[in-house]
């Protein structure tokens, strides 16, 4: 970006402009399934403060949100339920698996659990703990940030 | 002039929607607003827990049966432990006792807090969710401490507990009581008589005593119901015939009876806390001395054989429980709660059931919901505090 | 506990059905025979000497390869008189069913459904006899020990179509024509 001495007026390019726009201002849909859930929305309080990084208002209709996060275990009943979500979301779109249970079956590897969310929907982080800290997730969110950073327009 | 048809429309609420508190299916029949029927769909989180426990062995459990009623961790890895001690035939030592009270007193504040947290978001005080969590978060402190881990400490295990008590242990457990009660009395300030918090919820979902007790719910909706029944005082456990405590009951049966009900189990669990408190040394026993369940502390696995046999036969075989079954009741922050064991003498279960409080208030949901409006089906839900992990399991 | 005082309550009001087994635990644990379920519950719950209003808890055990292979649990609380009672059910391996309680206590609606869904055990007049945790197109009962903790399939990530597209546009064209019929 070029920088005028005098005529405060940034000059940059439409790509850069549009990653720092749709990174800086990811807003997830609310999709907390289990235990996952509760430190998502203790990630959203006031200790962990997700607003800081963008992501301020969960959204409760999947038409008004780019990020579904998947907190929880996926069971096999719920897998239609997240598949029509995520079709209704409008590009562009990112998901983060949150745990271990939505990204690999977790601790629960028998007949009700999906085992992993990437069955189902394309995953573009993985968030591994059980549940993760806030922190953890919050550096998944940084990850994700970086990733549309690089992402191409084209 | 043509005639007027009107016809009921058919609502489909979840299983993803903000305010149903995990995955819960509504399909509401509305004639207007009114409700005329809910047919509530569950097992979206069906996890085959109670598959998966037979497969595993008695101590490999606990952090399964944690992740059930993930409000109440603590509560539900006591009540598990419980059944298998009983079992075992064996006698919990009396410090343990006393600190188990202390962790489930705490678990219930921590489960009563994320309840008031998300009800009085959804009825619209967003400002009491961000309270709420930021004392959680004193509390989670105290789990990091005793065990690393925030919300599923795994602390408790059969025979006791895993560890000692952390040093700074008493001083973290008193800052948070002594910081507590300030902030309890902030929440009250903010809804207990505020006009609009009364206004939706004062008749609203209401359930009479006779409907409690017919649909078997036994905990917090039911003594604001009017029914004087806590398993603390009915069937004593860990030592809880020695403490003074009340139980408070509401006559209602209503929302605002729920709300008032549990915020003064929040108070009586910051006494029993203290009771318990005062009663713990900083240091001591922390588990039986049976060497058969308990793994010996590591300074002597390093040093003595014996301890090494005795923590490598532990950690891979495990130890075996005399068959039988086994059901302790527990009053866990939604109700009664307990696993009903069966063994066969081996060291697997033979079958882990636990009693889920959340089936039986989504049971009873339609008889709260039904004649009411639909913006106070939001209010209800949040009241009946269903966790979708015990209800599905 | 007063187990024995319990017993006796229990064959003053129905007499010749319970066998009293030993329990470890708060609960006075009798086996009752199939036929008589409702009878009994029927009474254990508007004796006012007995008095268990609450159904704490309806479960089943299975102890495959044993026969009788089902062991189907009630778990009754007594408020007012302080007593728990464990009620067991022997069933058989094949064709197990039972008469249903829900009638009697309300809370058994959705308990005896989670039976059926789990094991396989038939509630003769349950009213609303579908599966409940399970997704309603499953096959086979998971609960069972001879049902696999693992399956190695893949998640159905669509529904199937309720309506095949011939029976959309007709039920759409009905609908339009009703709407006409009124506003004409």
């Amino acid at each position: 970006m070029g920088l005028e001495s005098e005529i405060p007026v940034l000059t940059t390019s439409v790509e850069k402009m549009v990653q720092w726009a749709r990174r800086s201002s990811i807003w997830p849909v609310t999709f907390g399934l289990a235990c996952c859930a509760i430190e998502m929305m203790a990630m959203s309080c006031s200790r962990y403060d997700i607003a800081r990084f963008g992501a301020e208002v969960f959204r409760g209709s999947p038409r008004q949100s780019d990020l579904m996060i998947i907190a929880g275990r996926l069971s096999r009943k719920m897998a239609p339920a997240l598949r029509r979500i995520y079709d209704q979301m409008p590009e562009p779109k990112w998901v983060i698996s949150m745990g271990a249970c939505a990204s690999i079956g977790g601790v629960f590897d028998n007949y009700a659990i999906v085992q992993g969310v990437d069955q189902v929907v394309p995953v573009d982080v993985y968030v591994p703990g059980c549940p993760p800290r806030p922190e953890s997730l919050i550096y998944g969110i940084v990850q994700l940030q970086r990733k549309i950073a690089e992402q191409r327009l084209s | 002039m043509p005639a007027v048809r009107t016809e009921t429309m058919t609502v489909n609420m979840g299983p993803q929607h903000p305010s149903t508190h995990g995955v819960l299916r509504l399909v509401l029949e509305l004639d207007g607003e009114t409700v005329l029927s809910a047919a509530p769909t569950i097992g979206y989180l069906h996890t085959g827990i109670e598959k998966t426990a037979e497969q595993k062995k008695w101590q490999q459990v606990i952090p399964l049966v944690e992740r059930m009623d993930y409000l109440s961790a603590q509560s539900n890895s006591m009540a598990f432990c419980m059944s298998v001690e009983k079992l075992l035939g064996v006698e919990i030592p009396e410090r343990v006792k006393n600190i188990r009270v202390l962790l489930a007193e705490l678990q219930r504040i921590n489960s009563h807090l994320v309840w008031l947290g998300t009800h009085g978001m959804e009825v619209g005080a967003v400002s009491v969710m961000l309270y709420c969590f930021r004392e959680r978060e004193l509390l989670l402190n105290i789990n990091e401490m005793i065990a690393g881990f925030r919300l599923f400490p795994s602390y408790m295990r059969v025979g006791g507990l895993r560890e000692d008590l952390p040093r700074g242990f008493h001083e973290a457990v008193l800052a948070f009581l002594d910081r507590f009660a300030g902030k309890l009395d902030e929440y009250e300030d903010l809804l207990t008589k505020n006009e609009i918090y009364l206004k939706r919820t004062i008749g609203v979902g209401a359930i009479s005593k006779e409907n409690a007790i017919a649909y078997g719910l036994l905990g917090p909706i039911a003594r604001a119901a009017g029914v004087a029944y806590d398993v603390r005082k009915a069937f004593p456990y860990m030592g809880y015939e020695t403490y003074d405590f009340a139980v408070p009951t509401a006559t209602a049966g209503d929302v605002y009876a729920r709300y008032t009900v549990r915020v003064a189990e929040m108070r009586e669990s910051m006494k029993l806390c203290r009771q318990a408190l005062a009663r713990i040394s900083p240091t001591g026993q922390y588990a039986i001395d049976d060497p058969r369940i308990t793994p010996p502390p590591k300074d002597r696995v390093y040093t003595e054989m014996e301890a090494l046999i005795q923590h490598f036969l532990i950690y891979s075989q495990g130890f075996s429980v005399p068959a039988g079954e086994a059901y302790v009741p527990v009053e866990g922050p939604r109700g009664e709660q307990g696993f009903h064991v069966v063994s066969d003498g081996t060291n697997r279960p033979w079958r882990v059931k636990s009693r889920a409080p959340s089936l039986l208030a989504c049971q009873a949901l339609e008889q709260m919901i039904v004649g009411g409006l639909i913006a106070d089906v939001i209010a209800v839900i949040g009241s009946i505090d269903v966790v979708m992990g015990d209800v599905d399991r | 506990m007063d187990s024995s005082a319990l017993i006796d309550l229990l064959e003053g009001a129905v007499p010749g059905v319970f066998e009293a087994v030993a329990s470890v635990d708060l609960q006075t644990t009798v086996y009752v025979p199939r036929e008589r379920v409702v009878e009994i519950a029927q009474a254990l719950r508007d004796r006012p000497e007995l008095g268990f209003e609450f159904l704490a808890e309806v479960t089943a055990v299975d102890y495959w390869p044993r026969e009788p292979r089902f062991e189907l649990v009630y778990v009754l609380v007594s408020i007012e008189h302080r007593r728990r009672l464990r009620l067991k059910v022997r069933l058989p391996g094949a064709d197990p069913h039972v008469a249903t309680v829900s009638g009697i206590w309300p809370a058994a609606n959705w308990l005896e459904r989670e039976v059926w869904d789990m094991f396989g055990i038939a509630f003769d007049g349950h009213p609303d006899p579908r599966r409940l945790l399970m997704p309603e197109d499953w096959d086979g009962f998971p609960l069972r020990k001879d049902f696999p903790v693992q399956i190695r399939r893949p998640a159905y990530a669509a529904e199937p179509l309720q309506v095949t597209e011939q029976e959309f546009r007709q039920n759409v064209q009905r609908d339009r024509l009703s709407r006409q019929g009124h506003e004409g």
